[in-house]
């Protein structure tokens, strides 16, 4: 059912009235329009904070959440600030998701408030592209906080959750200010017909979005240019209605 | 005899001997003429060096000395041990033998520096007094006649001396004793007077009433550091490290210094960096003097800006951000990651400074390269089939995980031309993913066949996404 044009316009009013001073909405897409759909405007909204944490092990060592934030970050425009508290980060394997070492400023800031610090500073600065920052604890007012920064300049923020506990990871329900919020699982690749190991493949959650529902995804993971695609085998499949067969009723 | 090396220590030969004696002892000595001038002017200069790199507040300590006040300076370099190591190594490829040490007052970092084995000490915030009582009465800066007479009544380290009623000693030697005794325990405070060259860029403001708010500070850091930017302006140059003393009431001086990445003099700029440290300051009973000056300045290069309309993706500039960052978490933790021609790959990466021109070069796309890449390689128990298959399971922090698919061998061969003892080692990467999907690196060290090569253990060395 298509939103009626007076909720629309209702909704294009209150957007106005929320962000008068900020800029129009501009969206980084993922080019798989079975995610684009489900996101609102068609992308992954700069000027906003996203979470993406890792499902499982991943919670606690982050690197599908990394390879995943590595290929938004890649694809923005604009160099890239990642806050680590320790370093453990491996460029050749981020280079392979598309981000070259040249766009990529590291900060080591020893411990969570530091990475915060410097989360928003490089939030606030506007000539970024995209900022990463590995953080455990994420509270509603630090969030809204990033959130507001990153509004003023339009750079992608990425809160990229890492626990050193699985019973920490627990603390990913709680309610931030972030504008989607992801969970990277790793799938089972695809037996090739050969000996040898596929493209990864990744179960990609998308928990919360503001504006717009969840969803599940199953994807391949970052190619070389940071670029996610739907596997073969699930391409051909009608999964969702295509847009344009939508109808109104009433 | 006014000094010795090394060499002559060993055969015997003391400062303070006549030199007919040394003769006596080593016939064929190396006399030279001593050069008091010359060589407080070399300890003047070595002072200004150390001000242009390591602290705002820094002076020779004459004779032999460099006293370095490392409190809001430190973290510039990594850390109080870092920093001390860094200006042993700096001297030491000058040709000059330093031994550095730090500890919480003046008299205590004097001390421990000349009477420790180690060449660079740090000692913990607040265990100075402590360690001074275990140090030889030589080590207190008393004249050497004291110190004689202070060896004959039987006293020969500072603790013999600390415990000891003061009256009795204090009407045999006069007042100097305690007072460096004091100064050594930290009772008592002694201030240093900064070396400053003479070309330095300098704003001083005096305050008839002292000052303490913090807004204040503010306010007449803003109003130096403008005065400061209109002279970099009429002589062309820009600040690459500032540095603003307070001199407070109680003759004890703070001070920040920041740096930064380019040549600036953006009053705006320079004035955000600054405020980010005000906090640290602890204006006492009050600050009478502040001073501003640039402690490096460089000529500072104007640049044509393209347009955003032209080009599609404006260049931007991040030098401000990178300042920011740099003064917050220090220089040596902020860079970005280059490649190295290395096939080991903990060697196939580097830290540049973030500031550094791009050098436009990216690792080989065809080998897989993990996210997450363990400082240290964790030895897993596996089971495998030598020489050259994959383990079909493996356990890693007490998780046992079964193997579906494997991709490898890729042999990396150690650099003889680095260390000897990579003359045959070879290391066998392998990509394996668990039947959870999950996939890691490992190696196995040695080519399976010979023992030469390495043990033959396998090791985890790194997660792919």
């Amino acid at each position: 059912m298509g939103p009626r044009p007076a909720i629309a316009a209702l909704r294009e009013k209150i957007r106005r009235i929320e962000a008068s001073n900020r800029p129009v909405a501009a969206v980084l897409p993922f080019h798989v329009p079975e995610i684009d759909t489900r996101l609102p405007s068609g992308g992954l909204a700069l000027g906003a904070v996203h979470e993406v944490a890792g499902g499982g092990n991943g919670a606690l060592d982050g690197a599908a959440a990394a390879l995943f934030a590595a290929g938004i970050a890649a694809r923005s425009k604009g160099p890239v600030l990642w806050c680590v508290i320790r370093q453990d980060l491996f460029a050749p394997g981020l280079s392979q998701a598309g981000l070259v070492p040249d766009r990529v400023v590291y900060v080591e800031a020893g411990d969570e408030n530091e990475v915060l610090a410097c989360f928003e500073e490089g939030l606030r600065h506007g000539g970024l592209g995209s900022v990463v920052a590995e953080i455990g604890r994420l509270t509603m007012t630090n969030s809204r906080r990033l959130q507001l920064a990153a509004e003023s300049s339009g750079t992608i923020g990425i809160a990229l959750r890492r626990w050193r506990r699985q019973s920490d990871a627990a603390d990913f329900g709680q309610p931030t200010a972030a504008a989607t919020r992801w969970r990277i699982t790793a799938l089972p690749s695809v037996p090739l017909p050969v000996p040898g190991v596929g493209r990864a493949r990744w179960l990609v959650e998308l928990i919360r979005c503001r504006a717009g529902e969840s969803a599940d995804f199953e994807v391949e993971a970052c190619d070389a240019q940071g670029r996610l695609a739907l596997p073969a085998d699930l391409a051909n499949r009608q999964v969702y209605a295509p847009t344009g067969s939508v109808r109104a009723t009433g | 005899m006014f000094a010795a090396n090394l060499a002559a220590q060993a055969a015997g030969l003391r400062v303070g001997m006549a030199t007919a004696k040394a003769q006596a002892l080593v016939p064929d000595l190396i006399i030279k003429d001593a050069g008091p001038a010359a060589d407080a002017a070399g300890l003047e200069k070595l002072a200004l060096w150390a001000l242009r790199h390591y602290s705002p507040i820094v002076a020779a300590d004459p004779p032999d000395g460099l006293i370095i006040e490392a409190t809001g300076a430190a973290h510039l370099h990594g850390g109080e041990l870092a920093m001390l190591n860094d200006i042993v190594a700096r001297l030491a490829a000058a040709g000059i033998a330093a031994r550095a040490a730090m500890a919480d007052s003046w008299s205590a970092a004097h001390a421990i520096a000349r009477s420790m084995t180690k060449p660079v000490v740090v000692v913990p915030m607040g265990k100075s007094a402590e360690t001074m009582l275990r140090l030889p009465i030589v080590a207190l800066r008393l004249p050497a006649d004291m110190v004689a007479q202070l060896q004959r009544l039987g006293f020969v380290w500072i603790g013999d001396l600390a415990d000891k009623p003061r009256a009795p000693l204090a009407l045999r030697f006069g007042p100097e004793l305690h007072r460096r005794l004091d100064q050594a325990m930290g009772r008592l405070g002694e201030s240093i007077e900064p070396v400053r060259p003479p070309e330095l860029l300098e704003f001083r403001r005096m305050f008839a009433e002292p000052i303490g708010a913090p807004e204040t500070m503010a306010r007449y850091t803003g109003k130096l550091v403008v005065e400061l930017c209109n002279l970099l302006e009429a002589k062309g140059l820009g600040a690459r490290r500032l540095d603003l003393l307070f001199h407070r009431v109680d003759s004890q001086m703070q001070a920040i210094r920041i740096g930064t990445a380019t040549p600036v003099r953006s009053a705006k700029r320079l004035m955000r960096l600054l405020c980010d440290r005000l906090e640290t300051i602890d204006p006492g009973f009050g600050v009478e003097i502040m001073s501003l000056c640039a402690t490096l300045a460089e000529p500072f290069e104007t640049k044509q800006i393209r347009t955003s309309l032209l080009s599609e993706n404006p260049e931007t500039d991040i030098s401000s951000l990178i300042d920011v960052l740099a003064n917050r978490v220090g220089e040596a933790r902020l860079y970005r990651f280059a490649p190295v021609a290395s096939d080991v790959p903990e060697r196939s990466v580097c830290k540049v400074a973030p500031a550094a021109p791009p050098t436009g070069q990216d690792w080989p796309a065809q080998w897989p390269r993990p996210t997450r890449l363990l400082p240290n390689p964790e030895q897993i128990e596996t089971v495998a089939l030598l020489p050259d298959h994959p383990p079909v399971s493996f356990s890693w922090r007490g998780i046992r995980r079964r193997i579906k698919r494997a991709d490898g061998p890729e042999r990396v061969f150690g650099e003889w031309w680095k260390r000897d003892a990579e003359l045959a080692t070879v290391r066998d990467y392998f990509q394996v993913e668990d039947e959870a999907g999950e996939r890691f690196w490992i190696f196995r060290a040695g080519d399976g066949e010979n023992a030469a090569t390495g043990s033959h253990r396998w090791f985890l060395h790194g997660i792919f996404a």
